[in-house]
C-alpha cells in the first residue's frame, strides 16, 4: 500500500479513521460537493498538515519526509489548470524544472501532446488555449515527470464527456506504463466505473 | 561676487504659502474634500522642519559621536515603523524582525563606508555631514524596501494559486516564488535607477540644488550628489537582498507551504 491513513482529523472538513490506497491502480475519489476531496489530495502531499492521526507513504510517515522531495515522489495537479509561461512547451519542461530534473527531448513533448490530444503546436501560446486545453496541459506537464504517484483534483471537468474517457484512457495507461499510481478526484461517475480500480466514496462532516 | 546664499526673510517666506492658498482654492473649486488634509500638511511640514532646523543647529554647533549617534537611531526607528504602517499586508513578527534587521545592516554598512571610504571626513561623526547623508541613505533606502515588500507580498497573494501550483509540482519555495522574488527587487530598485536616468536632464537633485544655491561650484556639487546616488543604490539594493535573503523563509512554513 503506498499510503496507508490512520485515525486523520483536518479541521471541521475531514475525518478519516482508516483508509488504504493501492499501488499502481487507479483510486478514485468520489462524493458531494464540500465533503473534503480536495482536502484529502492536498493532505497526501503535505500541501496541508493534518490535525491528527498519520499519513503513511510506503511505510514511512509524511512528517518525517521532506516536503519537497515528496512533492516529486507525488505530483499533485490543482483543480484549477495553471500556466507556468509562454509557449506550451514551455509549459510543458515546466514541471521538469521546478523538480530539477533534466528536459524532455522534442519527440517526448510531442508524445505527451498526442496522450492528453491537445492537437497543437510545440511554439503556440498558452494564453490562448481554453479552459479544457489547459487541464489537458496539465495532464501533459505532470505525464512528462513520471512521478510515483498523480494527484489529479478534476482533472478532465472541463471537457466534453467523449474527450474526458478518451483522455483518460490514455493518460491512466501511459502513467501505467511506468508502474505509476493514480488517484483522481472526479465528479464522473463514468470515469469512476470506467477507470476507478478502486472507487472511494468520501462523505461529508 | 557675494556666493552666500539669499535670507528670505519673513514677508517673502509667509508669501510662499501662496502656493497652498491657490491649491485649497482649486480643490475647494473641484469639490474635491482634501482641504483638511492639505492644511494638516502644510502645518506638519513647517512646524517639524522649523524644529528639525532649531534641532540641526544645537547638534551642528555641539558636535558630539552621541548625538549623532542617537539621530541616526531616531531616524532607523522612524524609518521601520514607517515601513510597518506602510506595508499594505499584515507581517508576521518574524517579517517585522526581518525588516528591521536590514534596514539596520544594510543602511548602516553603506553609510559607514560612504562616510569614511568616499567622502573621508573627519571626525567620523561630523553632524554636518553625518546626519544628511544617513537622512538620504535610510530615507530611500525605506522607500525602496516598502515597495519592495509590497510587490513581493501582493505578488504572492494574488498568485497564490500559481506559486501552490509550483510547489505542487515539487519546486522548492525558492523556484517557486522566484519571479515575485525579482518582481520585488525590481519595484525597490527601480525608482533609485530612473532618478539616476532623469538626473541632470529631466531635474537637478535636492542635494545639488540646496549646495548650488549656498554658494558650492556646480562642480563640487555634481561630485557629492554621484557619489550619494551611488551610496543610495547601493544601500536600497543591499537592504532589500538582506530581507529577501533573510525573509523569504518565513514566507514559507518548514514543510514548504504558503505562510501568509
Amino acid at each position: 500500500m503506498p499510503f496507508t491513513l490512520r485515525n486523520l482529523v483536518y479541521k471541521d472538513i475531514l475525518k478519516i479513521g482508516h483508509m488504504d490506497i493501492p499501488e499502481n491502480k487507479t483510486t478514485c475519489f468520489i462524493g458531494e460537493s464540500g465533503a473534503g476531496k480536495s482536502t484529502l489530495l492536498k493532505l497526501l502531499n503535505k500541501m496541508y498538515i493534518p490535525d491528527k492521526g498519520s499519513i503513511h507513504y510506503k511505510g514511512t510517515s509524511l512528517g518525517e519526509m521532506d516536503a519537497v522531495t515528496l512533492r516529486r515522489k507525488i505530483v499533485m495537479i490543482p483543480q484549477t489548470p495553471l500556466l507556468f509561461g509562454e509557449s506550451i512547451e514551455e509549459n510543458l519542461q515546466k514541471g521538469l524544472l521546478f523538480s530539477e530534473k533534466s528536459p524532455a527531448s522534442r519527440g517526448d513533448l510531442e508524445r505527451v501532446l498526442e496522450i492528453v490530444r491537445l492537437d497543437k503546436n510545440l511554439q503556440d501560446q498558452s494564453e490562448k488555449l481554453s479552459g479544457g486545453e489547459r487541464q489537458r496541459l496539465s495532464l501533459g506537464r505532470v505525464l512528462l515527470m513520471r512521478p510515483e504517484v498523480y494527484l489529479l483534483d478534476e482533472p478532465t471537468s472541463a471537457l466534453d464527456e467523449e474527450t474526458e474517457l478518451t483522455v483518460m484512457k490514455k493518460f491512466v495507461e501511459a502513467a501505467k506504463s511506468h508502474d505509476g499510481t493514480v488517484i483522481i478526484v472526479t465528479h464522473s461517475m463514468k470515469v469512476a466505473e470506467q477507470y476507478g480500480e478502486e472507487v472511494i466514496k468520501i462523505s461529508k462532516q | 561676487m557675494d556666493k552666500g546664499i539669499i535670507d528670505i526673510g519673513l514677508w517673502r517666506f509667509i508669501a510662499a504659502y501662496a502656493f497652498i492658498l491657490i491649491l485649497l482654492f482649486i480643490v475647494k473649486l473641484r469639490g474635491i474634500s482634501r482641504e483638511k488634509q492639505i492644511v494638516i500638511a502644510s502645518l506638519r511640514m513647517t512646524i517639524q522642519l522649523i524644529i528639525a532646523g532649531y534641532i540641526l543647529t544645537f547638534i551642528f554647533d555641539n558636535p558630539s559621536p552621541w548625538l549623532s549617534l542617537l539621530i541616526i537611531f531616531i531616524m532607523e526607528l522612524f524609518a521601520i515603523f514607517n515601513i510597518y504602517k506602510q506595508v499594505r499586508y499584515k507581517l508576521s513578527k518574524q517579517l517585522k524582525c526581518t525588516v528591521a534587521v536590514s534596514m539596520v545592516i544594510g543602511t548602516i554598512s553603506c553609510l559607514f563606508y560612504f562616510n569614511i571610504i568616499v567622502i573621508h571626513f573627519t571626525p567620523w561623526y561630523e553632524p554636518r555631514y553625518f546626519i544628511p547623508i544617513a537622512g538620504m541613505i535610510v530615507g530611500n533606502s525605506m522607500t525602496g524596501i516598502t515597495l519592495g515588500l509590497n510587490t513581493l507580498l501582493g505578488g504572492l497573494k494574488e498568485q497564490r494559486e500559481v506559486v501552490e501550483g509550483a510547489l505542487m509540482l515539487g519546486a522548492t519555495p525558492k523556484a517557486a516564488s522566484k519571479k515575485y522574488v525579482d518582481d520585488a527587487f525590481d519595484s525597490a530598485i527601480l525608482p533609485t535607477l530612473n532618478n539616476m536616468i532623469g538626473m541632470g536632464i529631466i531635474f537637478l537633485p535636492g542635494m545639488m540644488t540646496g549646495q548650488i544655491l549656498s554658494g558650492v561650484s556646480p562642480l563640487v556639487a555634481i561630485e557629492y550628489q554621484i557619489a550619494i546616488l551611488l551610496g543610495i543604490v547601493g544601500s536600497v539594493a543591499l537592504t532589500v537582498i538582506l530581507f529577501i535573503y533573510l525573509g523569504y523563509k518565513f514566507l514559507f512554513t518548514d514543510h514548504a507551504q504558503l505562510n501568509i
